[in-house]
Formats: structure tokens, sequence, C-alpha cells
């Protein structure tokens, strides 16, 4: 695998946000990559950092957040230490992201076109309006909307519609890589089923790079080819989905799996995680983990284990990985 | 199910809510969010109400717990001065009902009053309904602190929610709710705001609790993952009709209404090995305004054909072994 194989490329990655009490490690030396076409999950709970990553690789810190340390490498251009404007011809052009909350992420005032028009515009000033006007169509059609809704204004919108036209404007400037934090996690199962479909398939037939974030490891599961398991700021593991989900080998991740209920199979005994995720304003010594961890030892408690390669491209962060002495 | 003692009787409960509303115009035009349901929960069990947003789910919720007022239809609720229609009562009676049942909310952010320290957020109730002196109110208030995993309860109880996490949040809404030792509590998604190493603990907790002070559940929830855990049998909702009730391994291995069939086969497994059928029904959830009398499902229904067009809802009706089944089809 040459170089030119990564669109994305994350070393140690370092973000904090200054708050009153102090800063806040949101991030912590988290390092990954992707490959071209490929698809990646990052999971984890609520304030383990995964949006936190997305705001960063898209630079919308922010102001009181601040990336101390680390690359991100777009097609091995730092995004780092770019100032905004320059960020900004990444942007949709490069790296797009699909936003949670559907409704939010779009102006009430203009039509969904407008709206999509006004990206390609800025991004994409070679095209003709005509040009335009056909690839919205053609978006439309992609992401499973009528073309004639286009003109229509987001409260037309159903929900699953207006997330759907969200993705569209995503994918708008052609972006090597797109970024969608939590696109269903607001709809309903049945939509949520519809999206998801859709979303691999696109991802698919564009062979375009993705990162999907969830805290829901079931819809992980349909949707990547390789999970990070986020914990507290850091990457905790990083392996093939395969890998995650029967063989994983950080304590917490074997936790989150066996928490986690599923409506097929044998009905197994939910298994509870002691505790609740570490203040990242005064994160524990050592691993972030420890104070939950069944197979803790001193060296836990006073060393940070290094994120590394312990089977081929299964990645950890554990003194005692798969629970070994 | 059929020997054990009825709890709860739902009868022919329907609540419409008027869709447009003029000043001077009497609305004609009704959402018909809670149409006509009939369920029987026993002592002792717990049932999930399970559905999409806007089946009706957190209105049922909220008309057995009377704090919404039915449109028609009965509620008994067997209490220890016997069988009152919960749909009927006013004054002193009211309040006595709300010894009895009880409800947790969905968010444990917004279901607490951030000015009142856990103590009296957990103490309310018992103020409320006069029960017991100002000491004997503090020892209950840290015997169920403690029952839900707060210990010690000193260290908690002047303390404010916003000190607290979502999980610890939830666990004061459950003893608040609890502390009254009610005999029925309405769980509304209680843990759909809780992520998934801390949902565990409060489910494990639930479940406990009811064994402990036989507790029944109504447990509303759009998760049946979650609902498979906590529930002895489900109701799944579609439109204000309850389509399917059975046991709940019954239901999630051999569902019968096409409708439960393709929420069953929209859920994401968490198991990348594993092949979902696919979901055959198309569109979205309408809004059951001034609905046709119709089965409700019929417009997205793959199996519908004249007779269901043609024909009032389906009733509810036992295809055998208890399993409820609301279609012409099946």
């Amino acid at each position: 695998m040459t170089n030119n194989d990564k669109v994305l490329e994350v070393k140690n990655l370092t973000m904090h946000y200054m708050t009153r009490k102090g800063p806040v490690y949101a991030i912590d030396d988290v390092s990954f990559y992707v490959r071209r076409g490929e698809s990646i999950g990052l999971v984890g709970e609520s304030g383990c950092g995964k949006t936190s990553v997305a705001i960063s690789l898209m630079k919308l810190l922010p102001d009181n957040a601040e990336i101390i340390n680390g690359e991100i490498l777009i097609n091995g251009h730092d995004l780092v230490p770019l100032s905004d404007a320059e960020v900004r011809k990444f942007r949709w052009r490069h790296i797009s992201m699909v936003f949670q909350a559907a409704m939010n992420a779009m102006n009430p005032v203009y039509t969904v076109e407008e709206q999509i028009l006004e990206a390609m515009r800025l991004h994409r000033p070679e095209m003709s309006d005509k040009e335009m006007d056909e690839k919205i169509d053609h978006l439309f059609e992609l992401v499973g909307l009528d073309p004639a809704f286009k003109s229509q204004y987001p409260h037309q919108y159903s929900g699953g519609m207006r997330q759907r036209a969200i993705i569209a404007m995503a994918l708008s400037c052609d972006p090597d890589i797109i970024i969608a934090d939590e696109p269903t996690t607001a709809l309903d199962v049945i939509v949520q089923d519809q999206l998801l479909q859709k979303v691999r398939d696109i991802q698919r037939q564009l062979n375009m790079a993705m990162i999907y974030i969830s805290h829901d490891i079931a819809v992980i599961a349909e949707v990547s080819e390789r999970v990070g398991v986020m914990y507290a700021g850091q990457l905790a593991e990083m392996a093939s989905t395969e890998a995650i989900f029967h063989h994983p080998i950080h304590p917490y991740t074997m936790g989150l799996m066996s928490a986690f209920p599923s409506i097929v199979g044998p009905k197994t005994e939910l298994v509870q995680l002691p505790g609740e995720p570490p203040d990242l304003l005064n994160p524990p010594p050592g691993c972030r983990f420890h104070p939950r961890c069944p197979y803790a030892t001193d060296i836990c408690r006073e060393k940070p284990p290094e994120f590394k390669e312990h089977a081929e491209n299964h990645y950890a962060a554990c003194w005692h990985p798969g629970g070994e002495s | 199910m059929t020997e054990q003692r009825i709890l709860v009787n739902i009868r022919n409960l329907s609540k419409l809510y008027p869709a447009s509303t003029g000043i001077f115009s009497k609305s004609d035009v009704f959402v018909h969010a809670v149409s006509k349901i009939n369920l029987q929960i026993a002592h002792g069990e717990s049932v999930g109400l399970v559905g999409e947003s806007g089946c009706g789910k957190t209105t049922t919720g909220k008309l057995l717990t009377r704090l919404i007022d039915p449109t028609e239809g009965s509620i008994e609720l067997d209490t220890e001065d016997g069988v009152v229609d919960i749909a009927q009562l006013k004054g002193n009676a009211l309040k006595r009902f709300r010894r009895n049942v009880q409800m947790i909310f969905q968010d444990p952010y917004e279901s607490m009053n951030p000015r009142l320290t856990i103590y009296d957020t957990v103490a309310e109730p018992l103020n409320v309904q006069g029960i017991g002196s100002v000491p004997e109110r503090e020892e209950r208030v840290a015997q169920f602190l403690e029952t839900v995993g707060l210990t010690p309860a000193s260290s908690f109880m002047f303390r404010y929610p916003h000190e607290l996490s979502g999980g610890q949040r939830q666990r004061i809404a459950i003893a608040r709710a609890l502390v009254m030792e009610p005999r029925f509590v309405v769980a509304d998604e209680p843990t759909s705001m809780l992520d998934v190493s801390v949902r565990t603990g409060v489910m494990q907790l639930m479940q406990d609790l009811a064994d402990r002070l036989s507790v029944t559940y109504l447990y509303i929830t759009h998760d049946l993952a979650v609902a498979r855990y906590m529930c002895n049998r489900i109701a799944v909702m579609y439109l204000g009709k309850i389509v399917e009730l059975a046991e709940t391994e019954e239901l999630l291995h051999h569902p019968q209404h096409p409708y439960t069939k393709a929420l069953l086969s929209a859920v994401p497994v968490p198991d990348p090995t594993f092949k979902r059928k696919p979901v055959v029904i198309k569109g979205g959830v309408s809004k059951p305004i001034n609905p046709p009398p119709q089965c409700r499902f019929y417009p997205r229904c793959p199996l519908a054909d004249d007779f269901c067009r043609d024909n009032d809802h389906p009733p509810l009706e036992d295809k055998g072994g208890e399993h409820f089944v609301a279609c012409y089809k099946v």
C-alpha cells in the first residue's frame, strides 16, 4: 500500500477545549487513516470525542477549541496549519460532512436547491448553470428523492427526506471523503433502514471514502469495513468490523459487545460495565479505562498503553489485550 | 396470564386531538392519537409498548397515568380500595390514585427541577401525599437512594441534579417514581438517552426493583432489543392501534402482522455477518388525521387487498397461544 491510497491520514491528533475549569482533553493522540473508497466506523459513547474528531477534521472548531498537536492529511496536504480561507478550499470539495440534526443543518429561508447550488457555485466555479442543474437532479435521484421536490423548502420535507437532502448536499462537490455524524439517529427504525441502505449503496457506487460516526454499534456493523472504538478521547481499538465484533481485544470493546442487546440469536445475559466514563477535565492517570477495567493491574494505573498493532491490522491501546495478564 | 389477576384493564381507550385550532371555529378534524385500544396487564408482569414516533405510545402512557384525559373508554385499575376507573377519577380520589401509579420520563436532564436537591426531588411525592413525618421521609429517601445504587445516600442527598451524570439522574428518577411504592409504573423510554455501558445497569436495576417491590411496568420504547430484555409481553402500536400483542420471544421469533415483520427486519443487528431480511413496506408513517375506517396499515401493507380496503380496521384477535394480531390476512 502506497501513501496515495490514503485519502485521509490523522497523525497524533490532540485537541483541547479551554473552559473556565481548565482544559478538557477531548482528543488525545488519535491516529488513523482512511483508504480511498473505504468505509470506516467510529463508535463510542457520549463525550468520547467522536464528534470532536469530526469537527477537527473539518476544522469547524468552536473558538475555545484548539488543536495542540498532530496532522490531518487530506491527499497528503496537512490541514492543521492552514488558515480559515485556505481550509475552505478543502471543505466540500475534498472533505464534507453530514450532520446529525438535519433540521438545523439547512437554512429554512432558502429552497433545498438554492442551498446545494450555493455550495457548488463556491467550490465548483468551472461548472455551468446547466451542468449544476443536471447534477442536482442526478444527486436527488442518487439519494432517492424525486427531483420535483428540489424547489421546496426544508420544512416541507419529512425527517428522512431532509436527511437525504443533506446527503445530496454533502455529495454535491464530489468530495474524496465524507464524514457522517449520526445521520440516522433521530429517525425511526424503518426510515433509518432505508437510509442506511442508501448510504451504503452510494458509498460503494461512488467508491467514496466515508467515516461513519455513531453510538450505535449495530448501525456501525452494517455500514463499516473497519471500526475504531473511542473511549474518553482516545482510540481504544481499531480493526476490521469482523474482528471488532467477533474477536475484540480491548476490554472496553469486549464490554460494549456484551452490554449491547440484540433481537436476533439467543437471549444472552447483558453484562454491565461498572462505573461511568471519566471526566475529561481530570482524566485518570495511566490507561483512561483502568478504573472500569476488570483486568487492570499496576501498570495500567501508572502508564498509558501505546496504541499499537497486536495482530495484522488490529490495533489496540491496552496492556492486557484480550484480558491476558 | 389467564389465571393471573388483572391489574390494569384498558377498554376501548381513545384520545383524539383537534388538528386545527381556530379561535371561533370548533374543529371537526381530529388526530386519532390513540384509537379504541384494549389491553390487559396482569399483576407483576411488564408489558412493552413499541412503535415508531407518532404511533400513540406516549399518549397511551399519559392516559394511564391520567396526565391527560381520555376522549372515551375506561382504564380499570385494581387498587386496595377495589377496582376503580382511572378515567372517571376526580379530586381526592385522583390524588390517592397517584400513590398507585407513577411515571418515569425519558429525559433525565429535563424531568428534574434544577433548583431542588436530590433529597427534595425524591421526597416531593411523599410531601405531596403527606406520607410520614420529616425524619421518616428522610429515612425513606435515603433507603431508596441506596436501593437504586446511589451509595452512600448521604453523599447524594444534598447535591443538585447538574452535579450528577445522566445515568445517576435516571436512577434518581426511578427512586422518585418508586418511593411511593406504587403498584404500576409507566416508564417512557427510560433508557433511550443513556449510553450503552450505563444503560445495562439501569435496565437491570428496574428489573430487580420490579421483583423486590412487586411493581408492574408498562415499558414504552422504540427499541425492540431493549424491550426484549425488559418485557414479558410486547404490544406493537401503529397509528393509534395495537396491531400485535404476544409473549416477547414469540413476537420476536414468530411475528405475524406485516408491520411487525417490517419493524423487526429493519432493526440493525450488532453482528457484521448477520444478513437481515429486506424490509418490504414502502413509505413513511403518516398522521392519523380523520383516518378512514379501513385498516390503518392498508396504504403501506404488502398483503392488502380489496377486502382490507372495504372493511373496518381488523379486531385484535387471538390467533392461538395468546398471540393477538389485528390483520385479516393472517
